[in-house]
């Protein structure tokens, strides 16, 4: 537990729809490392992700890291079919103020497809094309949901390359993903850290 | 920020009449209000300034629940949260595309419909200047509205239960001045009072708009 | 100990079943006396006959619809900032109370206005303010059923009853100025406490002593109901995950 993590969970529970889902989950990243959050559907890899990306609160514990440290990608990849690959891409760049959008396009084998409207690209493109937003965030700590969902073998060739450019730059990934990505990455289950659920007490029971 | 209002004004303009929509209904309810009370020009000028002001309330209210909605849908809306852009940026910002998509057409298109529902010349000005004024406060009050109901299934016809009543005040001053216009009774005060509406609510409306946004992405 | 240790559900459930039965009987005391008084014991007003006597409901109804918003506005408050869950299911089970009792005074209102005015309604900017009143609360119900999720409609609910409160303040007076020039003054509007002699008065204030207190006790009563709603819901939810 250094300080020059970049991203630090001490003790962190969180809960979905009103029941805990996990508890005293406790990692940290450091520059260059990847972590892969394993478990089965519903251990709570989507809403500890959500924690991280500080989309929801957590019930206890504490998420340390710089709030614009974060880049999060989820089921959901946010691109406006109206609008052109680069447009999309483009659009991001400048929020996050990057503005180069080569070398995404690039890493993501999008180049060709630069021009072309959204809406025509595959289910697999539009997840290359979500993919390749993470570049253009420019930031450190990548925490993506099931980053390869509709990706065929090459394609996940070409996400696991760009995750290795991203940690040889010093920047870091937690994801959670069921399939082996060849990275050199730790691996965290879990379905060890699963929350008791809260035993029958009094009126207050429903409140915490 | 300029980055996600040309995003916004471009998607409504790809999406093929985003700007338009909302002045046809307004214009439909200018031809049909006449069918519904006479074409006669005693029955039509004394009630055109509700008429149109009403019309262009509902108008801004048809597109209010797409401000949030299309984002949410294909979860740009969580990727926004989490990039540099704080909320209650995103949420001004909205409003100001919403505003000039609807808005600022429907101030526009205003004095033709006037001339439809025999608006008499003297309330011309007027209606102008109290639209323009007045609609970025019901595009705001609608961003805050869409906000709160982003999420839910069936959550069109909720907004407008909640809005309709928060656009009380602004109705009441806008069509005031119109009214107060043609008669030349100081359409002024009712005028300021409406900027105030407008002020306040783009000073304000952003903060609640970010707060139930935050709620509703948890 | 602390004021807010009465917001800890268990103890709001303890105290509140305590207060309850004595609440509900001042209320019924109050209630019964200031009705019978009012209704068989006063003399009719010389200009308005024994219509006059429809105060000793409408006045306090429109009160209460007032003041219910104001009690939802504070405890939605309380919930915002101090995140007690008690606070902000009193605010839910008060709304349906505070329709009633808006729709009390639209009606009684209009049962009188019809022999003193000749007409069952006028947009009257008090009238209207209560009508759109009427709509505050429906909005904030409608929100409330809408949501699945009790703490995110706990807080959304706040937020639009703290810019409905606003928003309702700005309409009262905009309705003030958009009709000003047809207010038919206090003669029909009837200030109580302007026009009417003490006769009234006194089982009027009976009266009104017993809407706050049958609404307080209500409120406790749906309030316990939402709790145990609540817990209900958490226990059904470990249920199916169990």
């Amino acid at each position: 537990m250094s300080g020059d993590g970049l991203l630090t969970l001490r003790d962190v529970a969180v809960a979905r729809g009103g029941l805990p889902v996990l508890a005293g989950v406790s990692f940290a990243i450091a520059p260059g490392e990847a972590l892969v959050l394993r478990g089965p559907n519903g251990s709570g890899k989507t809403t500890l992700l959500r924690a991280i990306a500080g989309l929801q609160p957590v019930d206890a514990g504490a998420i340390e890291a710089d709030p614009d440290a974060i880049a999060y990608a989820a089921h959901a990849d946010g691109i406006k079919g109206t609008l052109t690959v680069a447009e999309n891409l483009s659009f991001w760049a400048g929020l996050f103020g990057t503005d180069d959008i080569s070398r995404a396009l690039s890493a993501f084998n999008l180049v060709d497809l630069a021009d072309r409207p959204a809406q025509a690209l595959s289910a697999g493109q539009k997840r290359r094309l979500g993919l390749s937003r993470l570049i253009v965030t420019g930031r450190p700590v990548w925490a993506l949901d099931e980053p390869t969902v509709s990706l065929d073998r090459a394609s996940v060739g070409l996400f696991a390359d760009a995750v290795r450019g991203h940690m040889e730059m010093g920047g870091a990934a937690v994801m959670a993903t069921h399939i082996d990505l060849g990275i050199d990455a730790r691996e965290l289950d879990l379905t060890g850290y699963r929350a008791a659920l809260p035993t029958s007490g009094a009126f207050d029971e429903a409140f915490q | 920020m300029i980055r996600l209002l040309t995003r916004d004004l471009r998607l409504a303009i790809r999406a093929g009449g985003g700007f338009g929509l909302a002045v046809a209904f307004f214009l439909i309810v200018s031809i049909l209000v006449p069918f519904g009370v006479g074409p006669d020009r005693a029955t039509l000028a004394p009630v055109a300034a509700g008429i149109l002001w009403v019309g262009a309330l509902l108008a801004c209210l048809l597109s209010l629940d797409r401000i949030f909605a299309t984002d949410h849908e294909d979860g740009s809306l969580e990727l926004l949260a989490t990039s540099p852009v704080p909320l209650e940026a995103l949420v001004a910002v909205k409003a100001l595309a919403h505003w000039l998509t609807t808005g600022l057409p429907l101030t526009l298109a205003a004095p033709l419909f006037g001339v439809f529902l025999s608006l008499p010349p003297s309330g011309m000005p007027w209606l102008i200047a109290s639209l323009a004024i007045g609609t970025p406060a019901l595009s705001m009050i609608g961003a805050f509205g869409a906000a709160l109901t982003v999420g839910l299934k069936r959550g069109g016809l909720l907004l407008s239960i909640l809005v309709l009543p928060l656009y009380v005040p602004t109705l009441i001053f806008g069509a005031d001045t119109v009214r107060r216009g043609i008669e030349d009774l100081g359409p002024m005060t009712p005028l300021t009072l409406l900027a105030g509406i407008t002020l306040g609510a783009i000073a304000l409306l952003p903060f609640a708009g970010a707060g139930v946004l935050r709620v509703n992405l948890r | 100990m602390s004021f807010w240790e009465y917001a800890n559900p268990r103890r709001f459930m303890g105290l509140s079943d305590r207060l309850m039965p004595p609440l509900f009987l001042l209320s019924g005391i109050c209630l019964a006396v200031g009705l019978i008084w009012g209704f068989f014991f006063t003399p009719d007003d010389f200009r308005q006959g024994s219509t006059v006597k429809i105060i000793y409901l409408h006045v306090p109804s429109a009160m209460m619809a007032i003041n219910v918003w104001i009690m939802m506005l504070v405890t939605s408050l309380v919930w915002l900032i101090r995140r007690h869950h008690v606070s902000v299911l009193a605010a839910k089970a008060a709304a349906p109370i505070g329709i009633t009792m808006t729709l009390m005074a639209l009606f009684t209102g209009a049962i009188w206005g019809q022999p003193m005015w000749g007409t069952f309604w006028a947009w009257d900017p008090r009238l209207t303010s209560f009508l759109i009143l009427f709509l505050f609360y429906l909005g904030y119900v409608a929100l409330w059923s809408a949501i699945e999720d009790p703490d995110t409609a706990a807080d959304l609910t706040s937020i639009l009853c703290l810019v409905g409160s606003v928003f309702a303040l700005l309409s009262r007076y905009a309705v003030n100025f958009w009709n000003q020039g047809l207010h038919q003054g206090a003669s029909l509007s009837l200030d109580a406490e302007e026009n009417i002699s003490d006769v009234f008065w006194f089982p009027l204030l009976v009266c009104i002593t017993g809407f706050v207190l049958l609404f307080v006790a209500l409120v406790l009563l749906r309030t316990r109901t939402e709790i145990r709603s609540r817990r209900l819901h958490a226990i059904s939810l470990r249920e199916r995950a169990a």
